[in-house]
């Protein structure tokens, strides 16, 4: 589509939308949202934009084939279940690592869990995209 | 212990995701597919040597406590499954280096077949309705990717179809979900055994008892709800489809199973009145559509609908030794079917085409793949003394017992008919001469193609002459399964924790 006030638009938007998605992200790991829904909002940012400067300059722009993105997304959710296996636990336990502080005083931890949610949003992101773009392809 | 159980789709995931980089090289690819296959069948043994020598198994997933984290369940009905679908993911990945071509491996043929594998055995070993409702999930997304993959006209419009209905069947599987979650606060199948007895809301019960049958219907394609079935199944490559018969169906009918004897076990005449209507007419239904038919595939499709019918049938009579006759069959028929259809491929491959005006003369080109045929085609029809005789004899002498004649008529004349298309096939394809040409002869493919087309023909093969040649330990483990889904007790205390199973004193 080759209109003016959408592409200006699209500009501002696309990055607004990709930082709301991370934030739904991050969100998601104590409050609704998470890694599902912030990758439907990712995707619904890519797609604007190649409905606003056409499929080529999308693709360009997300720079990696959208199913090479959900593959590692899959990966990156199964090896963060794989960590307990470490600890020997059962799979997909949540395993934390201290960052900063001490535990009970409320330092900063990292969780597999927060890495699974990244998996899972590179997952559908990429899963969504593959469709969308596939679909423009053949329309 | 509750790593192995995660195995069956942790491996299929993996190997999907081994695969997915090495598309490029197909050769490689298919080797990364097979592996996984292996793997899972080693798995797959290991926990049917578990479940058999120590009863139903369960593991807890991240550690969190039955009722409210997933549970991952093993039982015979389970681990039986899992092992046919390991043997069938293992046949069909083989048989697929030969019949998908390069441009279909390069889109990621293996590593979508191995998310359907993942798909159907995280459905197979799940003991939650949510998750299980998730691997419906990815069985479709991959599925769905298998149907139009390559992209042929012929295959959007079947998957189009396809995803269309089983959609419908997705959203009222989540509806049946989230009601009875309403109803009981739980998805845990073994706690929802305990919590669903409680509930005195008969009428909301009966309402969700026919929404899950609905649900499950769509998937396992019982009447009146199979139509996207035959109008689908034609449209892959024969290796896509072949899996498709095999296996997902299948899934559908093990829902079925698993719902009506460990969820709602209290709910006797009226939903097993239903199911027994619907496995009548699906029999009926399938065998006589098939009678129609004059393509190879499409023969065969109607004909999964058909044994769909003895399956529900098996669960409708409720009685243990239908139940057998249910796992039984099940097995005898997720072998036998992927078996004709990987025939019908390499059928196809001799003659040039599906048509059974336009082919002939196999028998005399290649008595071998003709005698597997042989074997597959009249087990199917229930043709003593292979696997599908023994599957019928349990169901006939089940509904005997009950002095259900009507049902043992329809029966009978449904192995008639199906008798009656297998020879149509017989006779069209491998007794006639080819009408135009020369068949070309086994001989003439080159050697490794041969043998990647004929292997899983003949372990398929095999496998339903020792079923029906030894039918006794298939025998006995499908009474021990069947008396497993009617006694749910050592179930719930796998699941629960010993104990539990007091509450059951109401049933």
């Amino acid at each position: 589509m080759n209109s003016l006030i959408l592409q200006t638009a699209t500009r501002v938007l696309v990055a607004l939308i990709l930082v709301f998605s991370v934030y739904m992200l991050l969100r998601g790991h104590n409050y609704p949202g998470g890694g599902f829904i912030a990758g439907l909002i990712a995707a619904s940012a890519f797609a604007l934009f190649a409905i606003a400067w056409g499929m080529e300059a999308a693709q360009r722009a997300l720079r990696v084939p959208p199913g090479n993105l959900a593959m590692s997304g899959v990966l990156i959710s199964a090896l963060s279940g794989m960590l307990a296996a470490f600890k020997g636990e059962a799979p997909f336990s949540g395993q934390w690592f201290q960052l900063i502080g001490d535990k009970n005083s409320g330092g900063i931890s990292i969780s597999n869990v927060l890495i699974f949610d990244i998996g899972v949003y590179l997952a559908v992101l990429g899963a969504v995209l593959t469709l969308i773009f596939a679909l423009e392809e053949a329309g | 212990m509750s790593w192995l159980l995660a195995l069956p789709f942790l491996i299929p995931i993996f190997t999907a995701l081994a695969a997915f980089p090495a598309r490029g090289r197909p050769l490689l690819c298919g080797s990364i597919s097979i592996c996984g296959c292996v793997l899972m069948l080693g798995i797959a043994i290991a926990i049917m040597i578990l479940v058999e020598t120590g009863g139903p198994r369960a593991a807890q997933m991240g550690d969190w406590a039955a009722p409210f984290g997933i549970t991952l369940v093993a039982d015979r009905l389970s681990a039986v499954m899992l092992l046919i679908s390991a043997i069938v993911g293992l046949c069909v990945s083989l048989f697929s280096l030969s019949d998908i071509d390069e441009k279909r491996v390069k889109l990621g043929f293996h590593s979508f077949f191995q998310l359907l594998l993942a798909g159907v055995c995280g459905s197979f070993i799940t003991g939650d309705l949510f998750n299980l409702y998730v691997w419906f999930e990815v069985m479709l997304i991959a599925s769905f990717a298998l149907l139009v993959l390559g992209g042929d006209r012929i295959q959007l419009d079947g998957g189009i179809k396809y995803v269309a209905l089983n959609l419908v069947s997705t959203l009222l599987m989540l509806t049946s979900i989230g009601m009875i979650y309403g109803l009981t606060g739980t998805l845990n199948m073994a706690q929802l055994h305990i919590s669903l007895a409680t509930v005195d809301n008969p009428v909301a019960v009966s309402a969700l008892a026919v929404l899950f049958i609905s649900a499950f219907g769509i998937k396992a394609a019982i009447f009146p709800l199979f139509f996207w079935l035959p109008a689908s199944y034609h449209a892959p490559p024969v290796a896509v489809t072949a899996v498709f018969a095999g296996l997902l169906t299948k899934v559908g009918v093990y829902a079925l199973i698993r719902t009506f004897t460990l969820i709602f076990p209290t709910d006797l005449g009226f939903t097993h009145n239903i199911l027994l209507g619907a496995a009548l007419l699906t029999m009926l239904t399938g065998v006589l559509g098939a009678a129609a038919q004059y393509e190879f595939r499409k023969i065969l499709a109607f004909h999964i609908i058909s044994q769909i019918g003895f399956l529900v049938l098996g669960l409708a009579l409720n009685s243990p030794l239908a139940l057998a006759g249910s796992v039984f069959y099940m097995v005898h028929n997720i072998v036998a079917k992927t078996n004709l259809f990987l025939i019908s491929g390499t059928a196809q491959r001799l003659t040039g085409s599906y048509e059974l005006s336009e082919i002939g003369g196999v028998y005399q080109a290649s008595p071998l793949l003709s005698t597997f045929f042989f074997i597959a085609a009249f087990s199917l029809a229930g043709f003593p003394p292979l696997s599908g005789f023994w599957a019928k004899l349990l169901l006939l002498k089940a509904s005997m017992e009950q002095a259900a004649y009507l049902v043992a008529a329809v029966a009978l004349i449904t192995g008639a008919l199906t008798l009656y298309s297998m020879s149509k096939i017989w006779a069209e394809v491998f007794w006639k001469d080819h009408p135009k040409s020369y068949c070309s002869n086994l001989y003439e493919i080159p050697r490794t193609e041969r043998l990647q087309r004929l292997l899983p023909v003949a372990l398929l093969a095999f496998i339903t002459l020792g079923l029906g040649l030894v039918p006794e330990p298939f025998i006995d483990y499908s009474l021990g399964a069947a008396n497993e889904l009617l006694e749910p007790r050592e179930y719930l205390d796998a699941v629960l924790g010993e104990g539990s199973a007091q509450y059951t004193g109401n049933h």
